[in-house]
């Protein structure tokens, strides 16, 4: 029995089990802090009232999840109905499996890895089973059998399929980089130093490409300024109108876990996963259960970092319309991936493609053309389209500037 | 048909280089929000805990609740005279009038029922009464289990007077040609003498 517990199959069983039951905990507490932060924005208090600082402000509210009665309304599709937030939630956390926790460890005179699986495919197993997701928002959607939920899941499929393909090329940028699809490889081939004190992150070389795998992330999780898909405020949440109870609440926390998976996976692409500089346990030869626990801790610190950003944004800036939405990832974001892609395969043709200071030079050339671009571009970017009849009817009446003078 | 003078085009205004790039002016709105993020977290929000702070309470314009009157020998001030049902917009007030009683006046109510959940709580009975009989309370937190328990009759509306004459006074202004109204020095003589004569 502890020949199990030692062994590889052991560990990755017992870390699934944990990774399972931690994360439950940290979409629920994902909630209670994206309300804190909210609130401290607005100048507001927040929840405090369940427990000190209303700690168990999620237990309460999970609590009334499942106590809620658990209406499914008569015009819907039910098995469909009841398949699309399990499709979300499960996708939403089976990602998992693939992240590297936490190097290896050395128990019982083996290299164990610190990771449910580690599949040579690690990465495009998450790009897959992570487009999964879009299922459940479009099945939702369709079963609910309301034609507006259905607007909903249309305008989320359009937009999820839409910024998949920057976020596709992104990753590809760093996996022509690190020349493997295995994520504890790209994690391991971060941990070097140039010059003897720059962490070999992949942040460093790419900062555009990070950048916009950052963006792109926010639209795949329908993070504002994204989120036309709920929509809460005018469009009293699109495809899940029609849910409520505990099916709303896997919804729900779907999002959170897809939240989680999605800065886990830049973690560990752009900001080396568990390494953390100029730390001897956080490197790859440290193998002790106190490094195993650092490396842990490490990571979850970049994760959290990264949803910290996420939910700053989300009360920072208002969202998108859909046509501006799909202007930016497909005239803004995919010029650029592509140009990011054909200097990586150019630098990888010349053999200098984990070096600091090509692909630096090479993303300041790409941010600057866009740049100059973009300000030149004499287009309105707020403005009505083109082909859309002008406002007045030509050229009656007279002309006032809406600007503020000075 | 709209003349061609009376129409007016408004331009979107011209957006500068930073606005067009849109980043400059996220960077903006996110300093601004963290820096709001720890305020709060160092400091004291901007709002308070309802039910334990209340914020002070405008006596003087604050339309809530309504109370009727007492005079200064504890009878209902009101004299029956209608005027706040007439002015009032919603329809909520019911009085029935009787014969007064007592010398200084003709009429007074037997019932006075107001509905507070017709009320809109505009104030216009307040501004109708000419004996300042009716009047708003800072009273909002109003509760009942039932519509009819929401029709307030003349003894609750007279206890809520009973209950706020201390914050709120009554203000029974002076009125031209009635002796005996106003909180002046001598007007109580003034009624008196009227009441000799």
């Amino acid at each position: 029995m502890a020949e199990f517990f030692t062994s590889q199959l052991g560990v990755s069983v017992g870390l699934a089990v944990f990774a399972l039951l931690v994360l439950l905990g940290a979409v629920s507490y994902c909630i209670y802090f994206e309300r804190k932060i909210s609130a401290f924005v607005q100048d507001r208090y927040g929840p405090n009232r369940v427990g000190p600082f209303g700690i168990f402000q999620p237990v309460a509210d999970g609590g009334k999840f499942v106590f809620k009665e658990d209406v499914i309304p008569g015009h819907v599709d039910k098995p469909l109905f009841l398949l699309a937030p399990c499709i979300t939630f499960l996708v939403g956390f089976i990602v998992f499996a693939a992240i590297p926790w936490g190097g290896q460890w050395s128990l019982g005179g083996r290299l164990i890895e610190v990771q449910v699986a580690n599949p040579d495919i690690g990465l495009l197993y998450i790009l897959g089973v992570a487009s999964v997701g879009v299922y459940g928002v479009i099945l939702g959607s369709w079963a609910s059998n309301n034609k507006y939920s259905f607007y909903g899941g249309m305008r989320a499929a359009a937009q999820m399929l839409s910024y998949e393909i920057p976020m596709g090329i992104c990753i590809l940028v760093v996996v022509i980089t690190m020349g493997s699809l295995r994520l504890e490889e790209i994690t391991v081939a971060q941990t070097d130093y140039w010059l003897g004190f720059i962490p070999q992150w992949n942040i460093f070389r790419y900062p555009l490409a990070f950048v916009i795998l950052f963006v792109t992330v926010l639209a795949e999780c329908n993070r504002t300024p994204f989120d036309v898909v709920e929509a809460e405020q005018e469009l009293v949440g699109g495809f899940h109108t029609e849910y409520g109870a505990l099916k709303f609440g896997m919804f729900f926390l779907a999002e959170y876990a897809h939240m989680i998976t999605s800065s886990a996976l830049i973690a560990v692409l752009f900001l080396g996963g568990w390494h953390f500089p100029w730390i001897p346990w956080t490197q790859l030869e440290a193998t002790s259960w106190f490094a195993v626990l650092l490396k842990i801790l490490v990571i979850c610190g970049k994760i959290s970092f990264f949803i910290f950003v996420m939910m700053w944004i989300r009360w920072t800036l208002p969202r998108f319309r859909f046509d501006q939405l799909m202007r930016l990832a497909w005239k803004g974001l995919i010029p650029i991936t592509l140009s990011l892609f054909v200097l990586a395969v150019v630098l990888l043709y010349f053999g200098v493609e984990r070096s600091f200071w090509y692909p630096l030079i090479g993303n300041v050339l790409v941010l600057a053309v866009a740049l100059f671009f973009a300000a030149r571009s004499r287009r309105e970017v707020t403005g009505r389209q083109r082909g859309m009849p002008a406002v007045g009817g030509g050229s009656a009446g007279r002309t006032v500037s809406m600007g503020i003078p000075g | 048909m709209i003349d061609d003078k009376d129409i007016l085009l408004i331009e979107e205004p011209k957006l500068t280089a930073s606005e067009r790039l849109f980043l400059p002016q996220i960077f903006d709105g996110m300093g601004t929000t963290i820096r709001h993020f720890f305020k709060s977290l160092v400091g004291t929000p901007m709002t308070v805990q309802y039910p334990e702070v209340q914020r002070e309470q405008r006596l003087e314009n604050y339309r809530g609740v309504h109370r009727l009157n007492r005079d200064e020998q504890g009878r209902v001030a009101c004299v029956a005279c209608f005027m706040c049902a007439t002015a009032c917009p919603a329809n909520c007030i019911h009085i029935e009038g009787a014969e007064s009683p007592w010398p200084d006046r003709e009429k007074y109510p037997t019932r006075f029922d107001i509905d507070e959940l017709r009320c809109i709580y505009c104030g216009m009975c307040e501004e109708a009464c000419p004996v300042d009989a009716i009047e708003l309370t800072p009273g909002h937190d109003l509760v009942g289990r039932s519509r009819e328990e929401m029709v307030f009759d003349k003894e609750e509306l007279l206890a809520i007077y009973d209950k706020t004459k201390d914050i709120k006074p009554r203000k029974n202004p002076r009125i031209t040609g009635y002796p005996g109204t106003g909180n002046r020095p001598g007007a109580q003589d003034e009624q008196k003498e009227k009441h000799q004569r």
